[in-house]
């Protein structure tokens, strides 16, 4: 008897003689009961399925659960639960980011790794200087998200609940970035985003932002 | 989904081995393959998982190039700062293709080795030279809009898909595989590729078993790295048409580096040299633009619905050579 362990929302999960055909999507919904991330299309064109392998956004169901042992694996359930909505999930339920839901955490998903990618400076298509992307502008998120597909065409308050946590985040980072370099400290890795201000019971300052969103889009 | 055999290697050559069996095939990033595994146009009945190999470096060379790891991911080889500052043509190209979540999957090796996007190919029920010899092609007199125009045959005119390998071929980069017996070669990515002929179902040179290890790019090349590409929407669709290029402009605004080479339009990633030979000294004028298209596209055949990428193809080279003149690109 062969046995998979596989390590979804930090949490082993053990499988006795899996089918080596089965996809790491359906292994979760079907094996496991983690239904957060969804069929769509099956094969890699939707974006429904998106999930996180070791920080990074790919298509589950384009993946085979056995070629994973030792991976960390993160689902939307693994981003927040409703008594924990993480910065994105409360900017998506804000901006009224969706309308039937099937595509939402898959979209949630690939933009948490999106925020990530900006800090850590990749660049895209429409980057105009690649050394140096600007990430907060609109055309850059639109391109950054189109792996994820919105059948209800949510597409303006997607972006715009992304646009907000993006900017906090990065405007966040940048500050994190002088204080470390005083301090000398690592910087956080890519599983610890910072509280956002909703979180923490705050409400942030968006004047600036906002400012600078305007000019943006 | 057909049943397989799952093996993990742990060594470059035992994975050779291992793939050398009848019907087996090598899976990493899988983007590509499980897909057409999915539809069963893929049905290998032994794959062996490589993503396990230390071969997800970059490294530079003697010769001041970089030697890319086959494992490493189409998201970390656009973004590599090397890549950025000295093949910025090759950033463009890879980030012009697919989606965030295909590239974090995509590897450099199994990118040149994607298959055709025609049509028929994909759809199972309906005849296909490239799927199963000898059965015909409907491409050729019915939907064949994003096909190719260029080294088709009266076999097949399935267009090649990447984007990365387009740039590839312009870098002049080098494939550097083992076999199952141990031996190594390097294949310039000019000799990697088949044409279709009358055998479309062989796409490229590399022997059964044969495992890309690395790909090696030389030593930068001065000029302005583009990469355009035309298609249906904004993102994540192929190309239409593409362009890769490197064009730099001495001091009396003659093109004195010129590097093209086509996506789309061919059924390898396309390039002629003698292009690059005809426009290079010259001011890159109008009539030695067109001189320089009607010799790319000398011996290229529309079928019906893709005779408009004869014309796309002329303006695109056109736009390339005259915005690198203007001292515009990336």
């Amino acid at each position: 008897m062969t046995t998979l362990t596989l390590t979804i929302n930090k949490q082993d999960y053990q499988l006795d003689n899996l089918d080596a055909r089965t996809t790491l999507l359906d292994v979760c919904r079907h094996h496991l009961q983690i239904t957060g991330p969804k069929k769509g299309c099956d094969h890699g064109q939707c974006g429904a399925c998106t999930i996180l392998i070791n920080g990074r956004r790919v298509n589950s169901c384009l993946t085979l659960a056995v070629m994973h042992e030792g991976d960390e694996i993160t689902t939307i359930e693994g981003i927040g639960m409703p008594e924990s909505l993480s910065a994105l999930q409360q900017a998506f339920n804000d901006h009224d980011a969706f309308q039937c839901g099937y595509c939402t955490p898959g979209q949630i998903c690939s933009a948490t790794a999106l925020i990530e990618e900006v800090k850590q400076n990749w660049p895209s298509y429409v980057t105009a200087d690649l050394k140096n992307p600007d990430g907060l502008l609109v055309q850059e998120i639109a391109e950054r998200m189109s792996g994820n597909i919105c059948r209800c065409s949510a597409y303006p308050n997607i972006i715009k609940a992304i646009s907000q946590v993006l900017e906090s985040e990065v405007t966040a980072q940048s500050k994190n970035a002088t204080t470390d370099a005083l301090q000398g400290s690592q910087v956080t890795g890519i599983w610890s985003p910072p509280p956002s201000q909703t979180q923490i019971g705050q409400s942030s300052n968006h004047s600036q932002a906002s400012n600078t969103l305007g000019e943006r889009s | 989904m057909r049943r397989f055999e799952y093996s993990r290697a742990d060594a470059p050559q035992q994975a050779a081995m291992s793939a050398s069996a009848k019907e087996a095939a090598f899976i990493a990033g899988g983007t590509n393959l499980l897909d057409l595994m999915k539809l069963e146009i893929e049905t290998p009945i032994k794959l062996v998982d490589v993503t396990h190999l230390s071969l997800a470096q970059i490294e530079t060379t003697d010769e001041g190039g970089l030697r890319i790891g086959t494992l490493v991911s189409n998201s970390d080889l656009a973004g590599h700062p090397e890549v950025v500052a000295n093949y910025p043509v090759l950033s463009r190209a890879i980030l012009a293709g697919a989606t965030g979540q295909l590239r974090n999957k995509a590897t450099t090796g199994g990118n040149f080795l994607q298959r055709t996007r025609c049509y028929y190919f994909y759809q199972t029920d309906s005849p296909c030279n490239k799927r199963e010899p000898g059965t015909g092609c409907p491409a050729i007199n019915g939907e064949n809009r994003s096909l190719a125009i260029l080294g088709t045959s009266d076999s097949c005119i399935a267009q090649h898909p990447s984007d990365m390998a387009v740039a590839m071929r312009l870098l002049d980069a080098k494939i550097e595989t083992v076999k199952a017996d141990g031996n190594t070669r390097a294949i310039p990515v000019s000799e990697f590729y088949c044409l279709p002929k009358d055998t479309p179902h062989i796409e490229n040179v590399l022997e059964s078993g044969e495992l890309i290890t690395h790909v090696v790019l030389p030593a930068p090349i001065d000029g302005m790295h583009t990469y355009d590409k035309v298609r249906d929407r904004a993102s994540y669709a192929f190309a239409l048409v593409s362009c890769a290029a490197v064009i730099d402009v001495d001091d009396n605004g003659n093109l004195d580096t010129v590097r093209l080479a086509f996506g789309g339009i061919g059924t390898q990633p396309w390039r002629n040299e003698e292009v690059e030979a005809l426009l290079t000294g010259t001011d890159g004028n109008n009539d030695v633009v067109t001189q320089a298209a009607d010799l790319l596209l000398q011996d290229a055949k529309g079928n019906g619905q893709n005779d408009f990428k004869i014309p796309l193809t002329r303006r695109l080279l056109k736009q390339v050579i005259q915005r690198a003149l203007a001292g515009e690109g990336a």
